[in-house]
């Protein structure tokens, strides 16, 4: 196999990711001169922040349900802009599958050469798949975070949605999933599901997990950022207004149904998330959305070796600079990646990355000296802002004692919770060993829906940020084409989406 | 109206949605039944991470819904657990 390589097609920069951070990382680095490819495996720029159906589609746009739309413009702008005079290659519906990073002369110094990105071009749709080579001298990772899903009894029946889920459909497809639905976990995402669902017309329960008195240990850091109390405001609005009801300390416990989800369980839990005695009610619903928090999706960052951090949350995340830069010459990485903070974090990080490759290639600062400062202090303020989140939506400790033994953990392997506790009880620690002995995280997810809920049950063992060399499955077929090809030039004229 | 045909029954869509919104849309929720137990699978994650919502697409297995265009001339197919290893 020889994947084809973009002939003069090494650019500055190669974005990863064309959400919030990738977005402004590409945008900035193209004001800054530079030629850039912004590659995602979704159809649209925007990621899942900004998600919208394709442009000109039929589906409606949907720009209710959307915050500061304003800067998605400005900065989706200025790439399509970019990509007509081709100085930008986008490439939507393009995965990278794998990247090696060339191997430096000294700890610490540049590699010599660019750094080649492995790419399944998925845009001509099944049975099409082409890989190719792009080749890039700086790489931003932006390839944000997933939902972070748990079990409990029926959350494999259809109809059970993850929040993210069901915020795609919505977003994405202008479906509403369901007439009734309960959306619960933890967490401030859970509100604009329920909204926007609410002002399409659904009738939705919300169940929070926490109690926001946990709140109050974090409002000086909500306090440093006015918009999020607006926009926390709006939601409060916007539930009073479609008549949501917020249970707090309420988690759905249960889902019901044979061939699909048709009722749900929802149990007051106590102040360790332990399901209060008698508390059980069941409500009637056909679409359940589920998250409790957000997990980095950090395959890229793994195999090229950068070093990852404790972030306030839990998650392992990328450790970055004031530049954003990782222990990877070249390498940088914005956004969710690098702690989950939300989009107007992720802007600012994006930013911050493209400045520090501009800066690293000796090339004049496009937002200058006083408006990084306001930019810096801005991220400082999300930053503190995410922590406070984080402190007062963790996912309780009492989760596991929702889940019977005949709960179904790893949706992709069948394995379930009675095994993983065997497997535990026989010596198992952590979820690399508990998938030796039961499979939980060997099938087609790889272990991302399942990881976070094996880790609760097993503990956390050594070295728990899985290893994924190959990011999206490739198919054979695809590889075996990747030669015949003819290249392409990153200055052809549009339309340069069909590489 | 546009449409897809699922097992060769007509499945209507927007322009612009993917199968698995124009299934759900449809009243639709499960395609697919698990390798081991024959379990309804449909859309969960939404975004291309879980590969639950798999089907066949003009005969290519495996596909995820959540991922996949709709166009007029597809000729989509439930599946029973999945064809191929990952």
């Amino acid at each position: 196999m020889r994947p084809e390589t973009l002939r003069d097609g090494t650019v500055d920069v190669a974005v990863v990711g064309a959400g919030p951070a990738g977005l402004a990382a590409a945008a900035v680095a193209l004001l800054g001169g530079l030629t850039v490819a912004l590659v995602d495996a979704g159809q649209e720029l925007g990621g899942q922040f900004w998600r919208r159906p394709p442009e000109g589609s039929a589906v409606d746009p949907g720009d209710d349900l959307h915050h500061d739309l304003a800067t998605y413009r400005s900065l989706a702008g200025t790439v399509r802009s970019a990509a007509r005079d081709g100085r930008c290659r986008l490439l939507p519906g393009h995965h990278v599958w794998t990247a090696v990073a060339p191997p430096a002369t000294a700890p610490g110094e540049r590699p010599q050469g660019p750094l080649p990105l492995h790419l399944l071009d998925r845009s001509s749709g099944p049975g099409r798949e082409r890989t190719l080579r792009l080749d890039a001298r700086h790489v931003v990772l932006a390839t944000g975070a997933y939902d972070r899903p748990l079990p409990f009894p029926g959350w494999d029946l259809p109809g059970v949605y993850t929040a993210g889920g069901l915020q795609a459909l919505l977003k994405g497809g202008g479906v509403r999933a369901g007439s009734r639905v309960v959306v619960g976990g933890t967490g401030p995402f859970l509100l604009p599901v329920a909204t926007g669902l609410a002002a399409r017309g659904a009738s939705v329960v919300v169940c929070e997990a926490n109690d926001p008195r946990r709140w109050a240990c974090g409002a000086g850091a909500a306090l440093g950022l006015p918009g999020k109390l607006v926009e926390g405001a709006g939601y409060a609005a916007a539930l009073v207004r479609h008549r949501v009801p917020v249970l707090l300390r309420h988690a759905v416990t249960a889902a019901h149904g044979t061939d699909r989800v048709e009722a749900v369980t929802i149990s007051r839990l106590d102040a360790s998330g332990g399901i209060v005695p008698g508390s059980d009610r069941r409500v009637e619903a056909d679409a359940v959305g589920t998250g409790w928090g957000f997990v980095p999706q950090l395959d890229l960052a793994v195999t090229l070796g950068a070093d990852l951090v404790a972030s306030w949350d839990g998650n392992r995340v990328v450790r970055v600079d004031e530049w954003q830069r990782t222990s990877v010459p070249g390498l940088s990485a914005a956004g969710e990646v690098c702690g989950v903070g939300g989009a107007q974090l992720a802007v600012r990080e994006g930013q911050l990355a493209a400045e520090g490759v501009l800066r690293d290639l000796g090339r004049p600062s496009v937002t200058g000296e006083r408006g990084l400062a306001r930019v810096r202090g801005a991220v400082a303020r999300h930053r503190r802002f995410a922590a406070a989140m984080a402190h007062a939506h963790p996912v309780p400790e009492g989760w596991t004692a929702w889940v019977d033994d005949a709960t179904t953990v790893c949706r992709c392997e069948e394995v379930c919770a009675g095994q993983v506790r065997r497997a535990v009880a026989d010596g198992a620690v952590g979820v690399r060993q508990v998938k030796q002995l039961t499979r939980a995280g060997m099938g087609w997810c790889q272990g991302r829906m399942c990881a976070p809920a094996v880790a609760g049950l097993a503990g956390p063992g050594e070295g728990e940020v899985a290893e994924r060399l190959v990011a999206t499955p490739v198919p054979l077929g695809a590889l075996a084409r990747g030669n015949g090809s003819p290249p392409h030039t990153l200055s052809r004229p549009a339309p340069e989406e069909k590489v | 109206m546009t449409s897809f045909r699922l097992d060769g029954r007509p499945v209507p869509f927007v322009p612009g949605q993917t199968l698995g919104a124009a299934l759900v849309a449809a009243g639709r929720t499960s395609w697919r039944t698990t390798r081991n137990e024959g379990r309804p699978r449909g859309i969960f994650c939404g975004i291309g991470v879980c590969f639950d919502c798999l089907l066949t697409v003009d005969g290519v297995p495996d596909q995820r819904a959540c991922q996949v265009l709709a166009t007029e001339d597809l000729e989509v197919g439930t599946q029973e657990g999945e064809r191929r290893a990952p």
